[in-house]
């Protein structure tokens, strides 16, 4: 992969102050550096160890469950990391650059930080980037009513706000995090109306000898399933929600319509929780220049990287969700085992038994993930059954039936040219949010696999940011060379 | 509308014109060129309007050109219009006005001296006090400007829609349009040109358009016409949608900034450049301060910009020549080659005039609209004239 070492002056930046953030960050710790740490949310631990503002008060075990002792530990790792790094928190990573060849820094990031949207350029030699993901939505009709959230928003809102976003919730969907946060409502004392899994019954104990490769994991699995059932938690697998149904005034979520594919079914619900799974934030990795590959395990275009997390731009490690979704487990090995990479590159020594130790439970993760993505696989026809009039892209108001028609009419084959011509991902998420859903919409109306559809492509800034809160060039241009550049663009 | 057959290569292709480069002027000459009644290859190394045609800021200005530019700029003004019927959609193309806008009593002076300038040519410049802009545009500009010149039939397009649709036209009318055929070879064996592309594609054809823009270089040097040109990657910001405010496409005497308001009421602003990030300059990226200097600017000149957000940046790829004027015409070296690039940013006005000419050029050996001084000669290349490289003619 890449050549990382660049300036050893520079201390190492890590991106993200999840599990693998944390994890990352404790070894350059312990191997004697001092780190530049950034993470988007003003308290570390990511989004599945997030934690709740200073002052909120629900326990540990409510908040996270069987993870509470993870969390916690996390968490006690974080604290005693932060007077031993340059920690900044509440910091939005807007932009990244890599330096042009010669240059003895491999990249500069562009930070904006707190309220007050201070702005901080961070020249970096050796860069980790442990991002993340957000989930992966599917849309149907309905799905922009207020009350409708996505599964991992209508988690942010319990654990980190202690907020229900109704009292009477549905969940939708498929994957393992349906039912851990179906279980998390239902502790909340929020009234669960159902489960509806598009995944089938068969589905999962065809993946049982995959999934068996981490039993404690999918014994937590079957333990929040039959906490959900002996609490009388209708949980149906093989279902599929076809719309959620707005009240009379059309204002708000009032019912889902769901199909077990012999009958319909109407069930009342102010509060809906959407999700397919998860997809990765790769923006930083791209805009460093990092060449993906497609993944078919994450049905997704991936920055490539080597077993330790090497990543093809020079003095850029991978680490996490952000790279590939292996969960929060994978994501501490994968964090110290890049980090373990990082020190290596800059010729610190390492345990070599650590960094097997890691490799192998890395490995297994990846088996597991198989497993998983066949107990939970996305629904094949989605593509095919979404209805016209359902909204894909938000920002822009774009329905699939619009999309469809764009694509026919000019043969656009790939996402990137549906952006262009239909303005699909132009809005305020950039794609991040409708990018999943339309590339398989594409590939359906093209009849093509969905990895021959393409990516869209990152561009700065990664998050909106106010016009005001922007550096001003040190250097400013003369007006003559202003001139220039005006008559460039200005066709 | 049925979608164009844009990828359905033959491995040995004869044709009357081949057209390397799917932007807005080899895509318009390929529509022209079949409507001459001509048979065309158009080559495209990644989707046709990829680069610079597509990715532009999407003005539509005649204002501000040199009088040299005026007979082009003047002859695609009325192909916009016809847009619909040339190329099946309006490319969100609105006379709205171009405003450029004094600051100064120097630049009001440098507009009423262009007002002049132009005046052969009929634009219909009107000169605006700051009173006048303050009652058409309200407050949003008002304490901007000292006045300024509008050339109300002037305006704006989504260039993400009018360059690709020029190459679905092209294909609709029969010509073979291959994108994703990038071009590795060209020889000229004194009557045919011989091309290599990507895919195994071999395209032989008497009459070869160079319209590969930023890249057009290269293929003119082979034929021993260099010329000055280098790339351009004019920094180009969006921000999210705003109340609607500014009627014009608004540019600024002495430059810096321009900006228009889209339908969906998203601001498009450019100036300043970005950079390369890849050393085949496919790829661009605004770096932090160029975005910044160029938000300052967009605050300076409409305060309430201040707290709207930014959302997405891009540039493109663009040829520029040091006397900002374009390379048009046929080759001086070989016979049937004949250049179309090199255009400064500010070829997608005139692009479709562009095609035209081209098409004449091969049609007929001469073109309707003056372009003398766009001749490749006016750039000295005494030595490769005279000694063609080897291989080059065949």
């Amino acid at each position: 992969m890449s050549a990382p070492l660049t300036d050893p002056k520079l201390p190492p930046v890590v991106v993200g102050a999840g599990p693998a953030g944390v994890r990352a960050v404790q070894a350059l710790v312990a191997h004697g550096l001092r780190p530049v740490w950034v993470d988007e949310a003003p308290r570390g631990g990511g989004q599945i160890y997030r934690q709740p503002p200073p002052g909120f008060t629900r326990p540990a075990k409510a908040l996270y469950g069987f993870e509470a002792g993870r969390a916690q530990a996390l968490h006690a790792t974080l604290a005693a990391l932060l007077p031993q790094v340059d920690h900044r928190p509440d910091t939005l990573v807007w932009h990244a650059l890599p330096a042009a060849p010669g240059q003895p820094q491999a990249g500069t990031l562009s930070l904006l930080h707190g309220p007050a949207q201070q702005q901080h350029s961070l020249p970096f030699g050796q860069l980790l980037l442990a991002t993340g993901a957000t989930d992966r939505v599917l849309p149907m009709p309905g799905w922009t009513l207020p009350g409708v959230f996505s599964l991992g928003g209508a988690q942010v809102a319990l654990k980190s706000q202690a907020c229900a976003i109704g009292q009477r919730v549905v969940f939708i969907g498929t994957g393992p995090l349906l039912y851990l946060v179906a279980w998390q409502y239902m502790k909340a004392g929020v009234q669960v109306a159902a489960v509806l899994d598009n995944a089938r019954l068969a589905d999962q104990v065809a993946a049982l000898p995959d999934l068996a490769l981490q039993p404690v994991v999918l014994a937590k699995g079957a333990w929040f399933v039959a906490q959900l059932a002996a609490a009388g938690v209708p949980v149906h697998r093989g279902a599929r929600a076809l719309r959620l149904l707005p009240d009379e005034a059309g204002e708000r979520l009032q019912a889902v319509v769901w199909t077990d594919g012999v009958r319909e079914h109407t069930l009342a619900c102010d509060g809906a929780a959407l999700g397919h799974g998860l997809r990765s934030e790769t923006q930083l990795a791209d805009l460093l220049g990092c060449a993906f590959e497609w993944q078919p395990l994450h049905r997704a275009w991936l920055p490539r990287r080597d077993e330790a997390g090497r990543a093809s731009a020079r003095g850029v490690y991978l680490a996490g969700d952000g790279a590939g979704i292996l969960g929060a487990d994978a994501a501490e090995w994968a964090g110290e085992r890049a980090a373990l990479a990082m020190l290596a590159d800059r010729g610190i020594a390492v345990d070599a038994g650590r960094v097997r130790w890691l490799q192998a439970r890395l490995a297994r993760s990846t088996r597991f993930r198989q497993g998983l993505e066949r107990a939970f696989p996305l629904p094949p026809d989605w593509a095919a059954q979404v209805p016209d009039e359902t909204v894909i892209c938000r920002c822009e108001h774009l329905t699939a039936g619009e999309l469809r028609r764009v694509a026919q009419d000019t043969g656009a084959a790939e996402l990137s040219r549906l952006k262009a011509l239909s303005r699909l991902g132009m809005g305020r998420c950039q794609g991040r949010m409708c990018g999943a859903a339309a590339a398989e919409l594409l590939a359906q109306a093209t009849h093509q696999p969905v990895e021959r559809v393409g990516r869209l492509r990152a561009q700065a800034p990664v998050k909106p940011i106010p016009l005001l809160a922007l550096p001003v060039a040190a250097a400013e241009s003369g007006p003559a060379e202003a001139h220039t550049a005006a008559a460039g663009g200005q066709a | 509308m049925n979608a164009p057959a844009l990828q359905t290569p033959a491995r040995r292709l004869k044709t009357d014109v081949a057209i390397i480069g799917g932007g807005i002027v080899g895509a318009s000459a390929a529509l022209a060129l079949r409507q001459l009644g001509h048979r065309v290859v158009l080559l495209e190394r990644d989707l046709c309007g990829s680069r610079s045609s597509g990715v532009n800021y999407g003005g539509v200005r005649r204002q501000g050109r040199l009088p040299v530019q005026l007979p082009l700029a003047q002859r695609a003004h009325p192909i916009w219009a016809r847009l619909p019927e040339l190329i099946g959609t309006d490319g969100e193309y609105r006379r709205s006005g171009h405003f450029k806008i004094a600051r100064s009593e120097s630049d009001m002076a440098a507009l009423e001296a262009y007002a002049d300038l132009s005046r052969d040519f009929d634009l219909g410049l009107q000169l605006l006090s700051a009173d006048q802009v303050r009652a058409q545009c309200g407050p949003w500009l008002g304490g901007a400007a000292v006045g300024g010149s509008l050339c109300p039939e002037d305006g704006q397009a989504n260039p993400r829609l009018v360059s690709p649709a020029f190459a679905r036209a092209a294909a609709r009318a029969g010509a073979q349009v291959l994108e994703r055929h990038a071009v590795h070879e060209v020889v000229h064996d004194g009557a045919l040109f011989h091309l290599r592309a990507g895919d195994g594609l071999q395209v032989q054809a008497p009459v070869l358009l160079n319209c590969a823009g930023a890249w057009a270089g290269a293929l003119a040097a082979q034929f021993g016409e260099p010329v000055p040109l280098v790339s351009n990657h004019p920094a180009m910001a969006v921000t999210e949608p705003l109340p609607a405010f500014l009627p014009w496409s608004l540019g600024v005497e002495g430059g810096g900034i321009y900006c228009r308001q889209v339908p969906s009421g998203q601001l498009v602003l450019g100036g300043g450049q970005a950079e390369p990030v890849s050393a085949d300059a496919l790829h661009t990226r605004v770096a932090a301060p160029t975005l910044g200097t160029l938000m300052q600017q967009a605050i300076d000149l409409l305060p309430e910009l201040r707290h709207a957000q930014l959302i997405r940046t891009w540039s493109g790829t663009e040829g520029n020549l040091p006397d900002r004027q374009p390379v048009l015409g046929p080759s001086a070296t070989t016979p049937g080659l004949f250049h179309g690039f090199g255009f400064c940013g500010a070829g997608f006005q005139i692009g479709p005039a562009v095609g035209e000419v081209l098409a004449e050029l091969v049609h007929s050996g001469r073109s309707s609209t003056p372009i003398e001084a766009f001749a490749i000669t006016r750039f000295p290349s005494p030595a490769a004239v005279q000694t063609p490289l080897p291989g080059a003619h065949r």
